[in-house]
């Protein structure tokens, strides 16, 4: 090993703390990405490996009742590579052991097999025989969560009969990667199970011999979708077709898109931070080194080390620390990816997942670090090798001070001394003032921005279950029915109060903006689902006109006394214009609200509901369930309690696990920051510092020199900090808004007050720790240290 | 006639811009013999840094020329005066200037890592008497110990030229006379041309010519009949 190398590793290991500091940045940067570029390389590969072998539709359609033969002109549609229709339906759902009524979705299997399109993979045991009326075949996690092996029953509600059914299969399949039931705000493998059934045992059950009512289209390579789309509706809408649709509104697809692109934007938004910073903290602490070794470089220059090798020299010092830096980063960024892989366990169904850690992410994030590093020390190693030999090895010039305005302010408020060298300095030196003040600032972001999450999401939870849907339950019908089943509800055990709400699938457009969603159509003086004006109060939708969330209403251009045109896909297939009488904030899903007897009197049709809203005594819960396990026409009950509650359980559990992550990351970015900035005060003031001790300064006076400006800078990093939160939790709120989840942006101040106490504390733990290098530091060796 | 290893021509250095110059040299003009030593006197300021600067190519003149043997030094890029410097040229300052993080041994190789012909660091050390303290960092050795590595790794790469800059001015009389040794031996050991810049006027005795500055000028130049040897200079 060469000398200069020795000299390398030596400085690099004196100087570790420092090192560790920025490494520690530098290693979230790197962790971050490899996490966020894997897991989004994962999960895309794995969705798309997993769409190919199963053979995933791309279009698909749902219908009331369309006949058999359509089939084949469907597929004769031009660009249709596959076409597999079946039928469906949802129905309740008696599961032995499970007090709670379940629903299941029944999918039918093509009488000569496996179907052709969504192939679901048989995970355990067999498909059902195809002539077979009691076999069926269940999603893996539906038999896991309730524990139910191959060759067990259940019972459940096939068109007015209670059926009971053997399980001979389990199965995961492409389309139910997210699992979500009717009405249903999270994935709940309890109380919500795929079916698969031979196709003559469905089709006896719903009364679909020779018919389907869902098709699903794979399109050849170079299709024109949209085309081919409105080829199908063609087809279908005599047959009460709710429209095709694309993979963008499957539900399934939609939940992981929207994973994916959160996945995307977080490898793009945070690691550059964390890079920078890191980049701000190696420049501030090379510029340091240089100066301090400048008789060093002159002497290496003066025994004929090249411009070049003294340039390398520095930078591989720096490039040391990104070694640690990526080190680290890549050790937690696996385990954050393997903590990420299990979270996508729990939500997503896959039946494998492509984890391979790609080389390259590796290199990526490495690259990056490397650059980082590189680009924050190119200034003080190029400064370092252009040195003239003869100059450096004369002790530096002292800094040039000017008196300024600023001094005569100084001066006339009588600052002491020690005051004034505080403020001198930031003022001389403003961009490293201004540097480590944004550091600092960064670092209260990075605490303030997820911590909005928690605010969010209880203003949501607060809005959509306590304001909006009050109801305990809402039982799910299978189709409309008349308002006399309110009174037949009343008279379950359980039930306190019952109000019908009526369900309808529309396109909302304007102009050429078109958004699918549901109309929910309640009658005045609704209590269990109420609409929620935007200050707050309930508040009935006036006959002849529709209300609708602000998102959708900004999603279709429209405002407050436009028309919007609303084809309504059940029922006549009617196309309606309505006047926007109102918008209202809402934040789970896209809402339109009307009345009800304003719906019935426009479609012309007699008074029907979609579902009834209860509200219910939990004494008689477990009794209410029993009996709606035997009532046909309910195609589920959603408990709200249990919505609210898991809900509210699983997102915290996350954001708590995330604040923590963000909060670790603040504290790094905070020592990091002023380890550094007071570790390179003293080095430059040591001299002076120990002056001031010799001609009489105490310990505790010529510290709060030290301590002041760092602890002044922290301070006025404070609001800067709150408005940089501020705006990335508005860009995270936008990032994770989707149409299923709108996230509000609500900054509370104790937000904000609590990053800033986080961030003092690090700031001045990380200062006092310098302080005591202060304390020991021997006054006359220090005034002998020729600098 | 004696082989001229360095040659000045009115050299000039002037420091400063704008109205406020200062006439580091003005106008040298010097012959230094191969194998001699020459001890530069002359009060501070009064330009013999400077000058040894330039000889050493650490800087360059602002007007004049300057020539290694029969080379030209004054208008080579930084590259070639960086070569020139790596083949030719041992330092010693008067601060030592070694690198704490690096022992003698290691403070040596610095310099043997890099040269065309070094001696093994070892034996330099052993010409300046310091083989059993080769494994020692500077902050373990004595001033005196220091200037000798310091002296070791000028010697280490065989140089033409010593040039020393006040290398006994921190350094108390015996251990000074310690270090004139050393340096008086590599002299007469190896015909090693040397330039010693001294406040000391006793030590311009143990040298060939002395070389008296003043104000950027040579004042006089005296070729020393009888050298004494560095044990009898008393300071």
């Amino acid at each position: 090993m060469q000398a200069l190398d020795r000299k390398l590793l030596r400085d690099f290991a004196r100087l570790w703390k420092q090192a560790l500091a920025i490494a520690l940045v530098l290693a979230c940067g790197v962790a971050i990405l490899l996490t966020a570029l894997g897991m989004y390389t994962s999960l895309s590969e794995t969705r798309s490996t997993y769409y190919e072998r199963n053979r995933f539709a791309d279009v698909f359609v749902t219908v009331n009742r369309a006949p058999e033969r359509l089939a084949a002109e469907l597929a004769a549609i031009d660009g249709v590579w596959a076409v597999e229709t079946r039928t469906t339906g949802d129905t309740v759902l008696d599961v032995p052991g499970n007090l709670r009524s379940v629903t299941g979705r029944i999918l039918s299997l093509p009488a000569d097999g496996t179907p052709r399109l969504n192939v679901p993979i048989v995970t355990t045991g067999r498909l059902p025989e195809p002539t077979s009326t009691s076999e069926v075949m269940v999603n893996a996690n539906f038999a896991i969560a309730n524990n139910l092996q191959l060759g067990d029953i259940f019972f459940a509600n096939l068109n007015g009969q209670k059926r009971q059914l053997t399980i001979t299969g389990t199965a995961q399949s492409p389309e139910f990667i997210y699992t979500i039931g009717p009405g249903a705000l999270m994935p709940d493998n309890e109380t919500f199970g795929i079916i698969w059934m031979p196709q003559p045992a469905v089709a006896a059950a719903f009364d679909m011999t020779g018919a389907f009512n869902d098709a699903s289209l794979k399109l050849a390579a170079g299709a024109q979708r949209t085309a081919v789309m409105a080829q199908v509706d063609r087809l279908l809408d005599p047959y009460g077709s709710l429209g095709a649709y694309g993979r963008d509104l499957h539900l399934s697809d939609s939940f992981i898109d929207a994973e994916i692109s959160q996945l995307r934007n977080m490898a793009s938004i945070l690691p550059p931070i964390f890079f920078g910073i890191a980049a701000f903290l190696v420049s501030m602490v090379m510029g340091r080194i240089i100066m301090l070794e400048r008789s060093q470089i002159g002497l290496l220059k003066a025994v004929g080390y090249s411009n070049l090798e003294v340039c390398l020299h520095y930078l591989m010092l720096a490039g040391l620390i990104a070694l640690v830096g990526i080190g680290i980063g890549w050790f937690a960024g696996s385990w954050l990816a393997r903590l990420l892989a299990e979270q996508f366990a729990i939500y997503f169904d896959f039946p494998f997942l492509i984890y391979r850690t790609s080389p390259w992410v590796f290199a990526v994030s490495g690259i990056a670090a490397l650059l980082t590093t590189t680009l924050g020390a190119a200034q003080a190693a190029i400064k370092a090798a252009r040195l003239a030999p003869a100059i450096a090895m004369q002790p530096p010039a002292p800094p040039v001070f000017k008196r300024s305005l600023i001094d005569r302010a100084m001066a006339a408020m009588r600052f002491s001394q020690p005051t004034i060298m505080i403020l001198r300095s930031l003022f001389r030196w403003p961009l490293r003032s201004g540097l480590t003040m944004l550091g600092l600032a960064l670092a209260v972001s990075t605490i303030v921005s997820p911590a909005f999450f928690d605010y969010s999401l209880a203003r949501i939870v607060d809005n959509a279950f306590y304001e909006a849907n009050r109801q305990d339950g809402m039982l799910v019908l299978s189709q409309d029915m008349p308002d006399s089943v309110l009174s037949g509800t009343a008279a379950l055990p359980a039930v306190l109060q019952t109000e019908g709400q009526q369900f309808h699938p529309v396109i909302l457009r304007n102009g050429n903006r078109e958004k699918r969603t549901s109309i929910q159509a309640s009658r005045p003086g609704a209590d269990l689902a109420r609409v929620i004006s935007s200050s707050g109060s309930a508040v009935d939708v006036p006959p002849g006109g529709v209300v609708l969330s602000e998102r959708l209403a900004s999603q279709l251009n429209v405002g407050i006394g436009d028309q919007v045109e609303a084809e309504f896909l059940s029922g006549r297939r009617e196309t309606q214009f309505l006047m926007v009488t109102d918008t209202i904030a809402q934040y789970i899903g896209l809402g339109a609200y009307m009345d009800l007897d304003y719906v019935n009197t426009l479609l012309r049709q007699t008074s029907r509901i979609s579902l009834v809203n209860v509200s219910l005594d939990d004494a008689e819960v477990a009794d209410l369930h029993a009996r709606l396990k035997d009532i046909p026409n309910l195609v589920g009950i959603v408990m709200m309690s249990d919505t609210r509650r898991s809900f509210s359980e699983t997102i915290e559990q996350n954001i708590d696990a995330m604040n923590l992550i963000y909060i670790v990351i603040a504290l790094l970015i905070t020592i990091g920051v002023t380890y550094n900035g007071a570790r390179i005060q003293l080095s430059e003031r040591s001299r002076e510092l120990a002056s001031l001790r010799i001609l009489g300064f105490t310990r505790g006076e010529v510290s709060y020199i030290l301590i002041g400006e760092t602890m002044l800078l922290a301070v006025l990093a404070q609001p800067l900090g709150w408005w940089i939160g501020a705006v990335i939790a508005t860009a995270m709120a936008n990032t994770y808004s989707s149409d299923l989840y709108n996230m509000p942006v609500v900054l509370d101040p104790a937000m904000f007050a609590k990053s800033s106490f986080i961030v003092l504390l690090a700031s001045f733990a990380s200062v006092m720790l310098v302080r005591r290098r202060l304390d020991r530091q021997n006054l006359v060796s220090v005034m002998k240290v020729r600098e | 006639m004696p082989e001229i290893a360095f040659r000045t021509k009115g050299v000039t250095k002037i420091y400063g811009t704008g109205d406020v110059k200062v006439y580091a040299l003005a106008g040298v003009d010097l012959e230094l013999y191969a194998g001699e030593m020459a001890v530069l006197l002359g009060p501070s300021g009064s330009g013999k840094s400077t000058l040894l600067n330039i000889l050493g190519g650490l800087d360059h003149a602002t007007t004049g020329r300057v020539w290694f043997r029969d080379q030209e030094l004054t208008e080579l890029p930084d590259r070639a005066l960086t070569r020139f410097r790596r083949d030719h040229v041992g330092f010693v300052f008067q601060f030592y200037n070694l690198v704490p993080s690096l022992t003698a041994r290691e403070n040596v190789q610095l310099v043997t890592d890099v040269s065309p012909d070094p001696m093994f660091a070892e034996e330099a050390l052993t010409l300046v008497d310091l083989a059993d303290r080769m494994d020692h960092f500077p902050s373990q050795m004595s001033g005196g110990e220091q200037q000798r590595v310091a002296i070791a790794r000028a010697i280490a790469k065989r140089p033409n030229i010593l040039l020393c800059d006040e290398p006994t001015g921190a350094l108390d009389s015996t251990t000074g006379i310690q270090v004139l040794e050393v340096l008086a031996d590599i002299n007469a050991r190896f015909g090693t041309t040397t330039v010693i810049i001294t406040h000391n006027a006793d030590i311009q005795r143990m040298a060939h010519r002395v070389i008296q500055f003043q104000d950027g000028k040579i004042s006089s130049v005296t070729t020393n009949d009888e050298r004494l040897a560095p044990a009898e200079i008393v300071w």
